[in-house]
């Protein structure tokens, strides 16, 4: 580190690790940000109208701005069922056994499932005839018709099957990263494992699980098969990437398309913003506790 | 803060005011009640993913299956069937040409960028280091979208480049995230060794990094490559009509269901599941999960 701040300019100019970085970042200028730019300057250059007609379009069309209350109905809560569920597994999980080999494996499949496949899946299980409405019925437990597809709830319980193992995957990491002395320091002065998990664990993985809460909440916000497949596309879950994808590929309005786009980036940095905001106002510092 | 040491937390305080061990009788019955809870919630979760995935299994061996518990006869025949009827051979070429591609060019740009972030301080490396972040911190469709719409004006939209591209987007900044802490945790006086014995920064990279990167950049190909097997709403965005990938195909399948026969829409699933599973359990062999983020640390050192 002191080297390296002692380092005049010119002899980083010729320093080749500076170099190493340079097509990572072309590609990212070209790929990520030009295009970036470029979609924004296109959302203000509609078809018809003034610089802000497509946005003004957006907020006074119902079909629209609902997208957004949707999207966002959709993807909390199954990001907070993911974390939430997630945490007590993976911490139940944190210790290094062949069982917790074979239960993470098996924890992570749902991942290879892919969002069309758990959308098919769903409607041949859940739909009214599938072996789910069997076995309700012949346990006796609901005895009338099952709606679990092509409503809300469907599209939550695709979001949930989807979403955990990818939750579930990065809460144990941050878990297992933890140096368990920590916790058998606690315990030694008499925590129970409730107490270890609340007053050691938690505050050190709570920025991992803002971390976690972003990540997850990516996905959950950009669902598109399974609302389409799943969802009823016109209604409950009319989510903001339908209303991006019409705009684009089916009315051809790459400008509104961007408009979209863009609002449905500044929803999503809003969240993760207010997530990452809360974060610091937890404890933050090294998860191991020290080098070494 | 002379009052800090007396107003001790919690666990200290319990463990002079009762024997030490008063919670460990105390354990039991709570802390049995809940993890049963949580194994038994996950069981639940695990045997209904299971029968999900068996009823698509079943369907796709099934002659006909109208509610009943199982259906009146079984074939194979609709593997074949989608195999035609979806020119599955063409469909898994280009997405192996795509995956390899993007394996491949995520960790030829993308190791040797996590170096630099790894080892180097500079100004602006947290506006680097935040460039390279936001494409996974915001939704694929923001940024394909836009990213579509150039490739269109330009043409390159529905081409192989322009599907490897767009797929590229979000997996160079993945192997960046995975393999920045993996090259800090490296001892950076094997590299100095390395220049003290007058290796140029090539021969000490083919030679002393390269195989301590190893088992990263295998952990980090295979999690892109899973990664971009399910991608899908980039290619959906970008693919034309014979550049679809599995997913993207198996989607158009099931979106326009009424003129396929569900049956071997059901069999293209099972391909999809059984060519993402085989990766999976590839790299979960070499890459503990619990690696994704921070390097594990098993034992503890004393």
């Amino acid at each position: 580190m002191m080297q390296m701040s002692s380092q005049t300019a010119g002899s980083r100019w010729r320093d080749p690790a500076m170099w190493m970085a340079a097509p990572a970042v072309i590609f990212m200028l070209t790929v990520f940000v030009y295009p970036f730019i470029h979609g924004l300057i296109l959302s203000f250059q509609p078809l018809e109208g003034g610089m802000l007609s497509n946005y003004i379009k957006f907020f006074n069309t119902e079909n629209l701005w609902m997208t957004i209350g949707v999207t966002l109905k959709l993807a909390l809560p199954a990001t907070l069922i993911n974390i939430l569920i997630a945490v007590p597994v993976a911490y139940r999980l944190r210790h290094k056994t062949p069982y917790q080999k074979i239960a993470t494996t098996i924890l992570v499949i749902p991942i290879t499932l892919g969002t069309v496949l758990i959308a098919e899946g769903m409607l041949t299980y859940f739909g009214p005839k599938g072996w789910f409405a069997h076995i309700l019925q012949l346990l006796h437990v609901y005895e009338g018709a099952i709606r679990l597809t092509h409503n809300y709830a469907g599209v939550l319980i695709s979001l949930v099957i989807s979403g955990f193992p990818f939750a579930f995957l990065l809460i144990l990491s941050y878990i297992t990263g933890i140096d368990p002395v920590l916790p058998r320091a606690a315990a030694t002065l008499g925590a129970t494992p409730f107490n270890q998990f609340r007053y050691v664990i938690l505050p050190l993985i709570l920025p991992g699980l803002a971390m976690a809460f972003c990540l997850s909440f990516v996905q959950a916000f950009s669902v598109f098969p399974s609302a389409v497949l799943l969802g009823s596309p016109a209604g409950a879950t009319r989510v903001i990437s339908i209303a991006a994808y019409e705009a684009a590929f089916e009315n051809y309005d790459y400008s509104m398309a961007s408009a979209v786009a863009m609002i449905m980036g500044a929803v999503q940095l809003g969240v993760v913003v207010i997530v990452l905001g809360l974060r610091n106002l937890f404890y933050r510092g090294p998860v191991s506790g020290g080098k070494g | 803060m002379t009052h800090a040491s007396t107003t001790t937390p919690m666990a200290t305080s319990q463990s002079t005011s009762k024997p030490a061990s008063s919670p460990k009788r105390r354990t039991p019955w709570a802390s049995r009640a809940w993890s049963g809870l949580v194994v038994g919630l996950m069981t639940f979760f695990l045997i209904n993913v299971a029968l999900m995935i068996a009823s698509v299994a079943t369907n796709s061996m099934a002659t006909r299956w109208l509610g009943t518990w199982l259906p009146s006869g079984w074939t194979l025949s609709w593997y074949g069937a989608a195999w035609q009827e979806f020119q599955l051979g063409d469909v898994l070429l280009v997405t192996l040409e795509v995956v390899l591609s993007v394996v491949v060019l995520s960790i030829l740009i993308g190791v040797p960028a996590a170096y630099t972030l790894a080892r180097r301080e500079f100004r602006g490396k947290k506006l680097l280091t935040g460039l390279f972040l936001l494409p996974l911190m915001i939704p694929p469709i923001t940024y394909g979208i836009p990213l579509a719409t150039l490739m269109y004006e330009l043409h390159l939209a529905g081409t192989l480049p322009g599907v490897i591209i767009a797929n590229l987007l979000p997996a160079l900044p993945f192997v960046i995230l995975v393999m920045t802490p993996f090259i800090e945790q490296i001892d950076p006086n094997l590299e100095s060794a390395a220049k003290v014995f007058g290796a140029r920064t090539f021969a000490m990279f083919r030679h002393v990094l390269m195989p301590l990167l190893a088992p990263g950049i295998l952990a980090a190909s295979l999690l892109v490559l899973v990664r971009t097997i399910a991608m899908f709403e980039l290619t959906f965005m970008t693919a034309g009509s014979d550049t679809q990938t599995l997913v993207v195909a198996l989607y158009y399948s099931v979106f326009a269901a009424g003129v396929r026969a569900s049956q071997s829409i059901d069999a293209m699933a099972m391909v999809y599941m059984v060519v993402t599973l085989i990766w999976l359990l590839i790299a979960m062999r070499f890459v503990s999960p619990t690696q994704l983020v921070s390097r594990v640390k098993e034992q503890p050192q004393h």
